[in-house]
């Protein structure tokens, strides 16, 4: 089966309210181009889940963010996203601040169809009065230990980026870290993976070791040829963080003329080839 | 070789926060512990583990600041694998506190109401699970009654106080060994874990630490000075792991 499709037509599917997952991890292989489309379209009231990193700020600056599912939101290299803090500053999304290994549970206990996971993250901290639907269990053993029951996290859509891929949905990333992109598309209904690179299934064998294929076709429902989507984000080896392009986009955070010079140059364009041709030109 | 800065000081006690761990994954996050952990490692704690700040564990990390010589990768650490590792125990993380109170209750996550901070900082990050699961301390690079706080904000890294409502099957990993600040060390060993004035910095006076306290500590009898690093300690910190200095902008050297 061939899967191929554009940004235009993943985003299409989304509706008003659903639950996005994005994968990647902070300023790190960010499927950008399909949240660039998303800032095109008028979907709103988005809950999204995340290790969150720009497509979170560029997501609230657009007001398309209802609830937020998250452990933190970082540029890496940049410690605070401006648009996010902004964005919680002003009250104006629902914050669903979690542990960092709790929203992993979350993923696994969904893409195991399972209702929750146990864990000690989150016991005497904020997090359970931050999020009162969090419940919890207790073991059913000898030690009747009280745990945190930590929800599945089902997505309605979940977006990642990998390195290669084929046509039929077999993914394969090829730089230092999973992340949890295989846990986002397990937990969704729909998902879709951009790649930096189309191949044919047996090309991918060239690249990189059998443990890099970590998505398979039964985890994908739409592949997305598109060079240079995570930028500004890194997605080694193909290219780094653009740090220069990062500096600009938290510094113009800070001043809504030159964040409006900035958005008006590289994100109120018609496509994605429009983007990448504004951000060659520099 | 001259005196020790404040910030060569600070770098010790982190150092000396590991004393004993072993084979421990050390983790740091700041200059002051990042030149302590690899201190302590180059030292008296060499079966430490400590990663490249990605997703490997090396056998020495790169410097603080120089040149980093070519390192061996020992193991693979990606994020899924930290939490494995993290709620597995074997680890000992100094974290940074944007405010604590009496029992070690840490928070990074915003200060303000949470569903409206005043000034939105990290998020969560790891601060609950670490804190229940293996030992934690804390680094504050300048400290203030305002981050020596009689209550935080937002509990994000747990404190003796609520880990003991949890019950001694919960709380058995939980430790909060030291909190390290730019002016003392400070620890829990009191009957009911609050926080005690364990070392002051040379320099530094116990009536000076108690204005930068929000919360009143205990104090007993005569407190000691934070020691300061043997001669070779200190050509360790400034010929191999911080040759460019970088650590005095973390902290200053007082006039």
């Amino acid at each position: 089966m061939d899967k191929r499709t554009t940004e235009r037509d993943a985003v299409a599917e989304l509706r008003d309210g659903m639950t996005i997952g994005i994968g990647g991890w902070g300023s790190r292989r960010k499927p950008m181009s399909i949240v660039r489309e998303i800032l095109r379209s008028p979907v709103k009231d988005l809950t999204v889940v995340t290790y969150g990193g720009p497509d979170v700020g560029l997501l609230c600056n657009a007001g398309k963010i209802k609830r937020l599912v998250y452990g933190f939101v970082s540029l890496d290299s940049i410690p605070l996203e401006p648009h996010f803090r902004k964005a919680r500053q002003a009250g104006s999304i629902q914050a669903a601040e979690l542990d960092e290994g709790m929203l992993q549970w979350g993923l696994l206990a969904a893409s195991h169809r399972l209702p929750f996971l146990p864990t000690r993250a989150g016991l005497g901290s904020d997090v359970l009065a931050i999020n009162p639907d969090i419940k919890l269990v207790k073991s059913p053993y000898a030690d009747g230990e009280e745990l945190v029951a930590m929800p599945a996290l089902e997505l309605d859509v979940a977006f990642i980026h990998m390195n290669r891929g084929d046509v039929r949905g077999n993914g394969q990333y090829l730089g230092p870290d999973p992340y949890f992109d295989d846990m986002f598309c397990r937990a969704a209904k729909r998902r879709f993976m951009s790649v930096e690179k189309i191949v044919g299934t047996a090309d991918m064998a060239n690249e990189g070791p059998l443990q890099t294929r970590v998505i398979n076709r039964t985890m994908v429902d739409g592949v997305i040829e598109a060079p240079g989507g995570a930028h500004f984000t890194e997605c080694p080896p193909d290219y780094d963080r653009d740090e220069a392009f990062q500096k600009e986009y938290a510094a113009t955070a800070k001043d809504e003329d030159a964040w409006q010079a900035f958005k008006k140059k590289y994100l109120d364009l018609e496509s994605e080839a429009e983007y990448q041709k504004a951000v060659g030109k520099r | 070789m001259t005196q020790a800065t404040r910030g060569e000081i600070c770098a010790v006690a982190c150092a000396d926060a590991f004393r004993g761990d072993g084979e421990t994954l050390a983790s740091c996050f700041g200059t002051a512990p990042a030149i302590g952990a690899r201190l302590a490692k180059a030292t008296f704690e060499p079966e430490l583990l400590m990663t490249d700040g990605v997703c490997t564990v090396v056998d020495m990390p790169a410097p603080v600041s120089g040149p980093a010589p070519e390192a061996v990768v020992e193991a693979w650490l990606p994020f899924r694998t930290v939490f494995d590792h993290v709620w597995n125990g074997h680890r000992h993380v100094i974290m940074a506190a944007s405010q604590i109170d009496r029992y070690g209750n840490q928070n990074f996550a915003c200060i303000g109401e949470h569903a409206k901070p005043k000034a939105q900082l990290l998020g969560m990050r790891g601060a609950p699970g670490n804190t229940i699961s293996h030992t934690t301390s804390y680094w504050v690079a300048s400290q203030t009654a305002k981050v020596f706080v009689p209550e935080v904000d937002v509990v994000s890294g747990v404190g003796y106080d609520r880990a003991a409502k949890l019950g001694p099957a919960t709380s058995r990993h939980h430790e909060i060994r030291l909190v390290i600040s730019n002016l003392a060390v400070y620890d829990f060993e009191t009957p009911d874990h609050r926080m005690r004035l364990r070392s002051v910095h040379p320099g530094v006076t116990v009536d000076e630490v108690v204005a930068n306290t929000g919360f009143e500590l205990v104090i007993e009898g005569n407190v000691p000075e934070t020691r300061g690093p043997t001669a070779a300690e200190l050509a360790l910190i400034r010929e191999k792991i911080d040759p460019k200095g970088v650590l005095a902008r973390e902290v200053p050297n007082p006039e």
